[in-house]
């Protein structure tokens, strides 16, 4: 296949492929229908897998028969929770899930047996044939609900608050800096819970090889391979060599599926008790109930100013609705706290969270996992207090900026950090000194910023081993075939990592063949979560790739006798740099090095550097590097009906380094796309604690109609440990969509709407209030009490927080 | 969604074929673009055992324009927004097409369905699993109504865009079944007070036509209210049609409002406030304040309740404005 490059888009400093746009390599087959998603596998006397699913919210799982469902003709395996009683959970820390209920149903739409039959009619007969007796507790529905003592624990016996995770840091003298401001501020802001919305729903097929080999596959459209590996061990008793699991193409994951599923390890029981293959899909109300969404967050800032716009202490206090498990709420309740820092220089900082458990679908990592809410809450706060302080939105916000080298005053350390430059691209481009304030009523502009992580810097489970390793493989005929454990959910993790092995050896990632996310065959990679694969995955991608180049340099050096620091790989060559008519086409490289420097297979491997500090909470926030963005949103609101129709969003995103340029451009524009969903959209309604909307039609989603024109700027900042001063784009751009469009609202029509998702009817009741002349503002009102225990204090690093310029 | 359950298909090639067919199969329900019906028994809301597919039938298919507009019910949505007659003549019978659903739902759409189309509700129209765990209501599998179950009477509301323009302009539809051809006003074709049985059309009749007369002077508009621009069901339809005299003073006004009752609600006495008045800001908003008083939303679409109400009124006054004549 030609390869074509815009001459315009051509790469810089001397790279022939990154920074550069080739098609993604697997644009093709997706394009045309022919990626093979778990749901497309169909394997011989396969059998279809259905789960019976609660119809209560809170309830004593007293009797589950299921004798007459196993008579059914056509059916060939029932399980139960009985069948699968070992506990697990993503977490080491929150195991609090069975596959099937045990003893409690904890939401509505939790598993309760499952079956495995001929055919999708036969299995849904089936579920219709389990008797199951149910004794009804009342349900949690909301925080204020779990606050309430008086209500039956969901995760324990006999009744109290349903508190599931609680962190309490303070850094520096928090009165000590409000002691030092000359004005101090306070809000109250509700992020409601939202889901994914993948086109995929999730599938698994599993396959069991009989005694004496007894091994078990499982195919899965899973974001994390080896943590379900891990799972399944566990849960099946099994050896981890004897499972095998293949994460095939994700078609849409956003988090939504990271952790381990009932559907999975169902899929995987049934196939060892009938013999034979058993696949779930499940459907997409199913889809909603499985969840792991975004958390509901209950939040208050507070913040000192100097008169000058000067930040001098903040404290945050976040409540989130975790839903009925844990999953990864022990992070998501840190996250609530963590990043806030790595955009301002804070000079000392409180933070307090609580994480409690409801009657709902489990909550846990959505683009951005743990962060847009605080950050929507953080920068609303400081567009509100710019007003107070007649300073412009983004003076204030330059005033506050951390510095690039620094280390935030929770010990984060920050590295490379293009905001300031992000900042002034989105303010000239829309221009923001000529319309903030100035535009016609009913028409307005708002600004925010973010950042966000390029890979958590500890895995899930500690332990001190790379979290990325890679192997390359060339072949006598010169194919290049890359190992990795990395999946691709259409982020681009396949292109990335045949851009990454293609720039290195002068080939194009068009050449490179991917094997990828089989717990058999790749090595490690924890996963494709918390933005962390072009970072880590692409660092050890390059360092097999450079070992490879090594092996190849050093055949072609003994046989034409050029130094090999002097060669160079290069459109399909290596060549002497100096003389470039001097060399050999890549294939006879390969003919060279597989005599001379055999065998032709590396490896290479990523661990981030140390980063943690060593206080309780700590694990949460560290990266090896962060992406940076500032956005401005322009929109037209409808003063009588309160509908906001978002005209143009201009959005820099400090990238490091673009792989492919093409595709991060189109991780922002994605970003923003559901950062606008989920700011005047997307929302888990419930009514009387049953989801009130899981289906397309009712859980609105934006359409095309919907998306605005978005100008999209790189700022490349060259990451000294990112692969090719590469950072991430998948997460990063989605933060300060939603604030900004909040605060381009106050900017059209003078209303507060401190709580997402901003709908019509909020507007429009704030829009009364100002004119009966009553706070123009609609959002929480109060906090429910709770005790967050005494902090732990840390003292802020040594140097002044923000301002400390490291050496790498 | 689960599959569709199963049923048996006879497909018809003419209307009187089509009757028959559902007279023999007292079972039976038509099917036309089936974007309603099959994702209803999908969802298992609907589960009739035979469907007379009307697709092949092509006599229901096409837009006559003579004095007035005669469309075959068969005709699809988006043929019907973009035929030049109608965009021309009656442009808010195209506006109203254009605006339902989606571009391929008004591919496979027809216009008699859309006339037709199922009362919705957020507990009638919730998956299957969800209804399992909350109890059916009275419109499928149940027998109270869950918004308000200590009424008798099932509260579903009109989601039809085509019908509030159609019975402000005085289109009548043609009813086709083995006892013959009659004819009924728009105005005539629902039922005011019961979500389930909410057509006037009995079960074995196809509809086949819907015929509008003549303009003569009589303007009408479609503005239609839904959070997204697209797929969206109305949370509010307003069709408004105004005769006025050169001195620009209405001679008549017609006003009929969408989804806000189980069948497209006229508002005369609201209209009536125009009438001998010309389409002035103070005449357009008392109208349009007295169509807002006229109804009662229900808990039953998105949105809450005061707001929608609220809406009636802005969006009445909308319609009107458009309404008013050049140059004033």
């Amino acid at each position: 296949m030609a390869v074509t490059i815009d001459p315009t888009q051509a790469p810089a400093r001397g790279t022939a492929v990154v920074g550069g746009s080739d098609p993604k390599i697997d644009a093709h087959a997706k394009a045309t229908g022919q990626t093979v998603y778990a749901d497309d596998i169909h394997l011989p006397r396969m059998l279809v897998g259905r789960l019976l699913r609660a119809p209560h919210r809170h309830a004593k799982l007293l009797r589950v028969d299921v004798s007459r469902a196993a008579a059914l003709p056509g059916v060939h395996g029932v399980l139960t929770g009985q069948d699968l009683p070992i506990r697990y959970g993503i977490m080491p820390v929150a195991q609090d899930e069975h596959a099937l209920a045990v003893g409690t149903v904890r939401y509505h739409g939790e598993p309760v047996a499952a079956v495995a039959a001929i055919d999708e009619e036969t299995a849904d007969e089936a579920l219709r044939l389990i008797d199951v007796e149910y004794e009804e507790l009342r349900a949690v529905s909301s925080i204020a609900d779990a606050m309430n003592p008086e209500l039956p624990l969901i995760d324990g016996e006999g009744v109290g608050r349903q508190v599931n995770r609680r962190g309490t840091l303070e850094f520096g003298d928090v009165a000590d800096g409000f002691g030092r401001a000359d004005r101090s501020y306070e809000d109250l802001f509700f992020f409601e819970g939202n889901t994914h919305l993948p086109m995929e729903e999730h599938a698994a097929v599993a396959q069991w090889e009989p005694e004496p080999r007894g091994r078990l596959t499982l195919w899965s459209s899973t974001q994390v391979p080896h943590y379900l590996h891990r799972t399944l061990a566990k849960v099946l008793e099994l050896a981890p060599g004897r499972i095998r699991v293949v994460a095939t193409p994700v078609g849409g994951g956003f988090g939504g599926k990271s952790d381990p599923f009932s559907h999975e390890i169902c899929a995987a029981r049934l196939a060892m008790v009938t013999g034979r293959p058993v696949k779930f899909t499940l459907t997409r109300e199913e889809v909603f109930y499985a969840h792991r969404g975004r958390h509901p967050v209950l939040m208050r800032v507070r913040t000192g100013f100097k008169e000058d716009g000067t930040l001098t202490a903040m404290a945050f206090r976040t409540m989130l609705d975790g839903g009925a498990f844990g999953s990864y709420g022990p992070a998501s309740v840190y996250y609530t706290g963590a990043l806030q820092t790595v955009t301002y220089d804070v000079p000392t900082y409180k933070f307090e969270g609580v994480r409690v458990l409801t009657n709902k679908p489990p909550c846990g990592p959505k683009r951005g996992h743990g962060t847009p809410q605080p950050r929507f809450a953080l920068e609303c706060h400081l567009d509100k207090v710019a007003t107070d302080l007649g300073i412009d939105p983004i003076d204030l916000r330059l005033r506050n900026l951390i510095e690039p080298f620094s280390r935030s005053v929770n010990h984060l350390r920050v590295t490379t950090c293009g905001l300031r430059e992000c900042v002034e691209l989105v303010e000239a481009a829309s221009g923001w000194r000529h319309k903030h304030g100035a535009l016609p009523h009913g028409r307005g502009v708002g600004f925010a910023v973010g950042a966000y992580l390029c890979g958590a810097g500890l895995p899930i489970y500690f332990n001190d081993m790379p979290q990325s390793e890679v192997q390359i493989k060339v072949d006598r005929g010169g194919g290049v075939t890359v190992y990795s454990m990395a999946i691709d959910l259409g982020q681009g993790s396949d292109n990335m990592l045949a851009s990454c092995v293609a720039e290195v050896l002068g080939l194009r990632p068009a050449n490179i063949a991917l094997i990828t996310a089989d717990t058999d065959l790749t090595p490690i990679d924890l996963g494709s979560y918390s933005s962390r694969v072009t970072f880590m995955a692409g660092n050890a991608a390059v360092q097999a790739a450079e070992r490879m180049r090594d092996k190849l340099f050093a055949a072609v050096s003994a046989d034409l006798g050029v130094p090999s620091e002097q060669l160079v790989a290069r459109d399909g060559r290596i060549f002497d740099g100096d003389d470039p008519g001097v060399g050999m086409e890549w294939s006879a490289a390969v003919g060279v090095a597989s005599v001379l420097e055999p065998p032709l297979v590396t490896a290479g491997s990523y661990k981030p550097p140390k980063l943690a500090g060593s206080y309780k909470g700590a694990g949460v926030g560290p990266s090896p590097s962060y992406s940076y963005t500032a956005a401005i949103v322009e929109l037209d609101c409808d003063s009588e009906t309160g509908v906001v129709d978002v005209d143009h969003v201009w959005i820099a995103h400090d990238i490091g380094k673009p792989i492919n340029r093409v595709s991060a451009e189109g991780q922002v524009v994605g970003s923003v796309y559901m950062a606008l969903g989920e700011a005047l959209f997307e929302e888990q309604v419930f009514r009387r604690g049953y989801l009130k909307n899981p289906s397309m039609l009712e859980y609105r989603s934006p359409t095309f109609l919907e998306m605005p024109e978005v100008e999209t700027f790189l700022v490349e900042t060259d990451d000294p440990e990112g692969p090719f001063g590469a950072k991430e784009a998948g997460q990063g751009p989605l933060l300060p969509v939603i604030p900004a469009v909040a605060n381009a609202i106050y900017d059209a029509v003078g209303v507060r709407i401190d709580e997402v998702p901003i709908s019509p009817d909020k507007v429009v009741k704030a829009l009364e209030q100002q004119a009966q002349g009553k706070e123009p503002r609609v959002g929480p009102k109060a906090m429910p009490d709770f005790d967050f225990g005494e902090p732990v204090r840390v003292d802020p690093p040594d140097q002044s927080p923000g301002r400390e310029v490291m050496a790498l | 969604v689960m599959r569709l359950p199963a049923f048996a298909y006879l497909p018809a090639s003419t209307p009187a074929e089509a009757a028959r067919l559902l007279a023999d199969h007292p079972d039976a329900q038509a099917v036309g673009g089936g974007t309603d019906l099959y994702p209803k028994m999908k969802r298992r809301q609907l589960e009739p055992k035979v469907l007379v597919g009307l697709r092949g039938v092509r006599e229901l298919r096409g837009i006559e324009a003579g004095a007035g507009l005669s469309v075959g019910a068969g005709t699809r949505l988006h043929e019907l927004a973009l035929a030049s007659d109608v965009r021309a003549r009656y442009p808010a019978l195209a506006r109203a097409a254009s605006l339902v659903a989606s571009p391929q739902i008004r591919n496979a759409g027809t216009v008699g369905g859309n006339l037709c189309i199922d009362t919705r509700c957020n507990y009638y129209d919730l998956p299957y699993d969800r209804r399992c765990a909350h109890g059916f209501c009275m419109k499928a599998g149940g027998d109270v109504c869950r918004l308000a179950p200590g009424g008798d009477r099932c509260w579903a509301v009109s989601s039809t865009d085509l019908a509030p323009v159609a019975h402000v302009l005085g289109a009548s539809v043609r009813l086709v079944s083995v006892r013959g051809e009659r004819t009924l006003p728009v105005a005539e074709l629902y039922t005011m007070d019961d979500g389930m049985d909410y057509l006037q059309k009995q079960r074995d009749e196809v509809l086949t036509a819907l015929d509008v007369p003549p303009a003569d002077g009589l303007r009408a508009t479609y503005v239609k209210f839904r959070r997204r621009g697209a797929v969206d069901f109305p949370l509010l339809g307003v069709a408004a049609a105004v005769r006025t005299d050169p001195d620009g003073i209405c001679a008549e006004a017609r006003l009929v409002l969408g989804a806000v009752a189980t069948a497209p609600l006229p508002v005369p006495h609201a209209a009536e406030l125009l009438v001998g008045l010309a389409l002035t800001e103070e005449t357009i908003l008392a109208a349009a304040e007295a169509a807002m008083s006229a109804t009662k939303p229900m808990d039953l679409l998105d949105l809450p309740l005061a707001y929608r109400r609220r809406m009636v009124q802005i969006h009445v006054a909308r319609a009107l404005r458009e309404l008013v004549p050049n140059g004033r």
